[in-house]
């Protein structure tokens, strides 16, 4: 089956959103990302957008819900690298993904997260 | 494409499609599946590169047709979508008519209203996707089905 690979850096996963993902493959990520911080204790997640050139409703609810979830499951989620198009858009469609942090890039949200690539 | 219940929806939405503006390109695509709903943005992408959006309108306009595609799919039972571009004289833009053979909408109003929602989603896509284009048209029928058309013009 079509997944979205997770990388683990200490007790960080990384997700890189790299392709334009059906709904299925989106729900997809939400579980298995929800399955890996239990998993591997993690205690953030980062989910860099950088390379996506859209986000509706849907991808935004699965962004919306991993990050509630990651939460109750003491773990932190940070959003990164959305594209200023993306930003005007979502907006001007309703969605403001209230609760998820977000940071300009994965460095930034590294950081934000209180760690640091050494 | 094929099969029948993908006829009637072109009837259906074809008030919609015979406003008065020549239509230079048509294409067809169907919409059954989140694959499909994959392909109509890639479409709608290409034919925004092609019309020379600006990249914020391309964004606003694949979103709203993502939105569109989903319904049409999660709510309608699946269906078309045309895409076509058009041209008045002086603009040029891109067109897009979505329309399947559910069974309608009951309320359009209310449907339309941000946080409407029968399906469990956020209840954003009528009216998110209606604020991001620059023309929507809606014909929805008790037991027929939905035609919602879209329009974005060259700036």
């Amino acid at each position: 089956m079509e997944r979205i690979p997770i990388l683990r850096i200490g007790d960080l996963l990384l997700v890189t959103i790299q392709v334009d993902m059906h709904d299925r493959l989106a729900m997809t990520l939400q579980d298995d990302l929800t399955e890996r911080i239990v998993k591997d204790q993690a205690k953030g997640v980062l989910i860099d957008i950088s390379a996506l050139d859209l986000v509706d409703s849907f991808i935004g609810r699965m962004i919306s819900n991993t990050a509630a979830m990651a939460r109750v499951l003491d773990a932190q989620t940070v959003l990164v690298g959305m594209q200023p198009a993306v930003a005007i858009t979502l907006v001007e469609l309703g969605l403001t993904l209230p609760g998820v942090k977000t940071a300009l890039n994965v460095e930034k949200g590294m950081s934000l997260l209180g760690k640091s690539y050494q | 494409m094929n099969g029948a219940p993908l006829a009637d929806p072109v009837r259906f939405a074809s008030p919609l499609l015979e406003a008065d503006r020549l239509v230079r390109t048509s294409q067809t695509l169907p919409l059954r599946t989140d694959e499909h709903v994959v392909a109509v943005r890639r479409v709608v992408r290409e034919q925004a590169l092609a019309l020379k959006l600006s990249l914020v309108e391309q964004t606003k306009l694949v979103t709203a047709a993502s939105e569109l595609a989903r319904n049409t799919i999660k709510y309608g039972g699946g269906g078309m979508v045309v895409a076509q571009q058009l041209t008045d004289g002086v603009r040029q833009g891109l067109r897009l008519v979505f329309a399947d053979d559910g069974p309608g909408i009951a309320d359009v109003t209310q449907a339309l209203r941000d946080g409407f929602t029968s399906g469990g989603g956020l209840g954003l896509g009528l009216g998110g996707a209606k604020r991001l284009v620059d023309e929507f048209d809606i014909d929805s029928r008790s037991g027929e089905g939905t035609a919602v058309a879209v329009v974005k013009w060259k700036k």
